[in-house]
């Protein structure tokens, strides 16, 4: 039973107390009244085209990236489980899905979408 | 014969000591799960993506469509999808609580917390109906041309011109909805000369009052939106809208029944029996993945 104590303990948990839930919701919160005051006032230095979109809606995907993330961590608690299924769940994703839209795009272009 | 069966009993149903993954069976097939809807989801993302990229001048922009908020008057975008969005966000962190408390064994914290949870999936499906009765309601009114563009009336800058603002000359009052026989409009039209036709896209292109006129002589009026017509551009954003955001609120919809019977479950005592609460944690993925989509709904309908 001597090297069962060596093993990594099978509950990773999230600290204690309940502040950790309190913050990520701050965190939430504070990142969609940015996302919902920049959809409103749209600054016009950020309307500047980049990468065939603006700068805005760039930062847009980066913010909802930002809180997907604080989501999946901790919420869904992921961050504190293993490490090999963290990867099982997140390669998948992190594979497929800029796959799938590089595809699209990319096969639209029979639609004129690059026209 | 004996031994065998003894054998076979007694074998573990795991024996390979250090458990791979580290998490239950249960949870781990809903990891899978969630896994497979959310490419289902990115799917549909992203044919929204290449559909709004290839009818970029008709194409709706979200702030002329989603303009209501209840007791305001006039125009509100994005408030009330923001105030949505922070629904769906406040019941994930009740049920985050919920799962923690039933990590302390504390039934009477997971009934206050997941009962928070449900009130919190309610009033977000009571939001979406509210959003959907609007969208399909329809706002401003449009006209629909031959080859079934629809366009806008505005003033010639671009300023969209409602239907009631063109034959009535006045803005309507607030929460009522009128109704415009496509005579009615095209008359008002021909003796308005400060209006004209403008695409409903962020390029906001206007039409020559003369052009306007020749083709608002085929032209025929759209009010609210379905799968067929959509008063605030190409039909295809309605039918994304009816099809996407239908199938987040099933979703929640289906999340909401799943922490009823959870809940019911958590009162009659199951999992202190049980003597652990990780089915909680379980449907608690479900309901956060729930808020996960919406996110990227939010970013995707609403804001980019």
């Amino acid at each position: 039973m001597s090297d069962h104590s060596k093993l990594p303990s099978e509950h990773h948990e999230s600290p204690e107390g309940t502040w950790w839930i309190w913050k990520v919701f701050i965190i939430l919160l504070v990142v969609t009244t940015v996302e919902v005051a920049l959809g409103i006032i749209k600054p016009e230095p950020l309307m500047v085209q980049v990468l065939g979109t603006s700068v805005l809606n760039i930062i847009f995907i980066v913010l909802t990236l930002f809180k997907a993330f604080y989501i999946v961590a901790e919420f869904m608690h992921l961050k504190y489980e293993r490490s090999n299924f963290i990867w099982t769940i997140t390669l998948p994703m992190l594979i497929l899905i800029p796959y799938l839209t590089f595809i699209v795009l990319t096969e639209g272009g029979y639609m004129n979408v690059f026209e | 014969m004996a031994n065998e069966a003894t054998l076979h009993k007694d074998t573990p149903l795991w024996g390979g000591g250090r458990q791979p993954l580290g998490v239950s069976y249960g949870k781990q097939m809903m990891w899978f799960f969630l896994l497979s809807d959310a490419l289902s989801f990115s799917g549909f993302l992203t044919a929204m993506g290449l559909y709004r990229f290839k009818y970029e001048e008709t194409w709706p922009v979200a702030e002329n469509v989603f303009t209501h908020f209840p007791f305001i008057h006039g125009d509100a975008p994005l408030l009330f999808v923001a105030l949505m969005t922070f629904i769906l966000i406040l019941s994930s962190v009740t049920m985050v609580m919920a799962v923690n408390a039933g990590h302390h064994m504390n039934r009477k914290g997971v009934i206050l917390w997941l009962g928070l949870t449900i009130v919190g999936g309610f009033f977000f499906l009571g939001s979406q109906a509210w959003e959907w009765y609007h969208f399909i309601t329809g706002d401003k009114g449009a006209v629909k041309m031959e080859d079934s563009t629809v366009l806008y009336f505005s003033d010639m800058e671009g300023k969209i011109v409602t239907l009631h603002e063109l034959v009535d000359g006045t803005p309507g009052v607030h929460g009522e909805h009128y109704y415009f026989t496509t005579e009615q409009v095209r008359e008002a039209f021909a003796a308005n000369e400060s209006v004209t036709l403008r695409n409903p896209g962020k390029t906001k292109e206007t039409y020559s009052r003369k052009e306007a006129l020749s083709m608002m002589s085929t032209a025929e009026v759209v009010q609210g939106a379905n799968m067929h017509e959509n008063e605030y551009g190409n039909v295809l954003f309605a039918d994304f809208f009816f099809f996407v955001t239908g199938f987040h609120g099933t979703h929640v919809f289906s999340g909401v029944i799943l922490n009823i019977i959870i809940f019911i479950n958590v009162i009659m005592g199951t999992y202190d029996k049980r003597g652990h609460y990780e089915m909680i944690e379980k449907v608690g993925l479900y309901w956060h993945f729930v808020d996960l989509v919406w996110v990227f709904v939010f970013t995707f309908f609403y804001l980019v």
